[in-house]
């Protein structure tokens, strides 16, 4: 699908959006699954790809990118499979994760470079607009080698955007990113997603996704865990079930004090202790010290069980 | 000089890898020298240092690291990304960059191997080698930019070619003359300026048709092998 919408904030006149498009897609090396079966359908804006480390992100977007061969199911970018055709790069932009770049090159040449061997009327042009967008003109004649982590991203992030593609991909781009930059980027992301480019980024960070996306992706062991709007999505994971495991002077008497609170929705009462699982977290962490009281139990650990992302978003899988 | 061109020979000289091309080409020289201010007879000099040292080494070895530099370097360290987001034919990359490292290669051994015929025998026998080298470092340099992209090994499989295939296995099964490069070479030179110093053991079509085929087949597997190029994720 292609249309033309206006767009002023990435400073051109017009562009022409364009929707990316997974369907049932898989890859797997040997006996391991890596992408497990993802359909999605990606327009206009921004949207943030979730999930824990090792989740399939990393592969999800190489194979949107056109460097990696689906096992099973075909990408394509505005209908043209993106595997073995170079002329998606007309437009796409692809910010991998790994933090290759010509350090003996200058940002300037760099991304100078990029625009001639995309073959732009006015190169030149192009760099300086690009290098003026991630605010790196101070830097620009030096040597890619001599910045920091952040600097180098933006190098690349210029170069990735010198000819103003419709779609970016950017696979974890805040990391290595002190605040300042991290907040820069974000600003950047949401220019051009308002501006009616197609912008997908990948995060293991909730709070990265949520403040740069109301759209999100969830991927979780290879699989499309969740899809939608983000406030939906974390509202099911913030009201999940929780576990705690507790250590009292008297877990029995505990036990059945809990029982008979709504905010828990189980115990478990074994040799290690207590486990509890509640409905509600905050209401289940206020109501537990008076309970203590009330019972004459001293709590001596309250342990939360299942805070890592993973199980966050195991949930999701669930749910 | 396209874009291509001079990111390639930018990163080519702009790592220390390029330093290791230096040592082979001097000893070449250094040993010619010598042996001529030394008096030593060119018949006795000449085919160790000419094509013991010249072309069964500093030919293939300079050629190795060229070559797998041009490519395996920026697929190593993750850059050839740059390269492969851009709507360009993969023809057009790899050319330039078979381009740059049969040119660094053929410049780096034969000026050396020139100096080096014309001391052991004439300016014939120099221009000779120049010219053969020149050609033997395309067919190397084919040969190891296709390698950077069939293996993650590159340069231990160009050796082993080199080194064992060449050097070893050529010298007691002399079937395998017939699939090296550096035979190719000695049957040039030695038809551009025939000399007793040079033994060719393949008749001159042979070497001039397998070199265009090792150089032409090389490169289009290339081409092929860039289209398919893939990235390893970091969760692969």
């Amino acid at each position: 699908m292609t249309t033309i919408s206006v767009d002023q904030a990435a400073g051109t006149p017009t562009t022409v959006t364009s929707t990316l498009d997974l369907a049932g897609v898989s890859r797997w090396y040997g006996n391991v699954v890596a992408v497990n079966d993802v359909s999605m359908s990606l327009g206009p804006g921004v949207t943030g790809l979730l999930g824990p480390n090792g989740a399939g992100k990393t592969t999800l977007l190489h194979m949107m990118a056109g460097f990696l061969a689906p096992s099973r199911g075909v990408v394509t970018l505005d209908g043209r499979p993106t595997w073995r055709n170079p002329e998606v790069y007309r437009r796409l932009g692809l910010v991998s994760e790994r933090e290759a770049v010509h350090t003996f090159l200058t940002a300037y040449e760099f991304v100078l470079a990029s625009a001639k061997l995309h073959r732009l009327p006015d190169p030149t042009a192009a760099a300086r607009r690009a290098i003026a967008l991630v605010e790196l003109e101070g830097a620009q004649d030096r040597r890619i080698g001599t910045y920091s982590k952040g600097m180098r991203q933006r190098a690349r992030v210029a170069a990735a955007l010198v000819h103003e593609p419709q779609v970016l991909l950017l696979d974890e781009p805040f990391n290595g990113m002190d605040p300042r930059q991290r907040l820069h980027m974000m600003e950047l992301l949401h220019r051009l997603g308002d501006a009616g480019r197609t912008i997908l980024f990948s995060s293991h960070i909730l709070e990265e996704v949520e403040q740069v996306s109301g759209t999100v992706q969830v991927m979780v062991a290879g699989r499309l865990a969740a899809s939608g709007d983000f406030r939906t999505i974390r509202r099911l994971m913030t009201n999940r079930p929780h576990v705690f495991t507790v250590h009292s002077t008297d877990d029995r008497a505990l036990a059945v004090a809990l029982m008979a609170e709504a905010s828990v929705t189980g115990v478990e009462l074994d040799r290690a202790g207590l486990t509890v699982r509640a409905g509600d977290y905050g209401a289940f962490t206020r109501v537990l010290p008076k309970i203590a009281l009330r019972e004459g139990v001293r709590v001596r650990q309250l342990v939360p069980q299942d805070e890592s992302l993973e199980s966050v978003f195991s949930y999701l899988v669930e749910a | 000089m396209s874009t291509v061109s001079w990111i390639t020979l930018r990163g080519l000289f702009g790592r220390r890898r390029f330093l290791l091309l230096l040592p082979l080409p001097l000893l070449l020289v250094l040993l010619a020298v010598l042996s001529r201010s030394l008096g030593v007879d060119a018949d006795d000099w000449g085919p160790p240092v000419l094509v013991g040292l010249g072309l069964a080494v500093v030919l293939p070895v300079v050629a190795l690291i060229v070559g797998t530099g041009v490519l395996g370097a920026e697929i190593d360290d993750g850059t050839v990304v740059h390269i492969l987001t851009k709507p360009l034919p993969r023809w057009q990359i790899v050319l330039p960059k078979l381009a740059v490292a049969a040119g660094v290669s053929a410049v780096t051994v034969a000026v050396p191997l020139f100096v080096a015929g014309r001391l052991a025998d004439s300016v014939r026998l120099g221009l000779s080698l120049a010219a053969a080298s020149a050609v033997g470092a395309l067919a190397y340099s084919a040969l190891f930019l296709a390698l950077s992209l069939l293996t993650r090994r590159p340069v231990l499989l160009g050796l082993v070619y080199v080194l064992i295939w060449e050097g070893l296995l050529s010298s007691f099964v002399s079937g395998t003359r017939v699939l090296s490069i550096q035979q190719y070479v000695i049957a040039l030179a030695d038809r551009l300026a025939p000399t007793e110093l040079l033994h060719g053991d393949v008749s001159v079509p042979v070497a001039a048709v397998m070199t265009a085929l090792i150089s032409v087949g090389f490169t289009v597997l290339a081409v092929d092998r860039l289209r398919s190029f893939s990235v390893a994720g970091e969760t692969s």
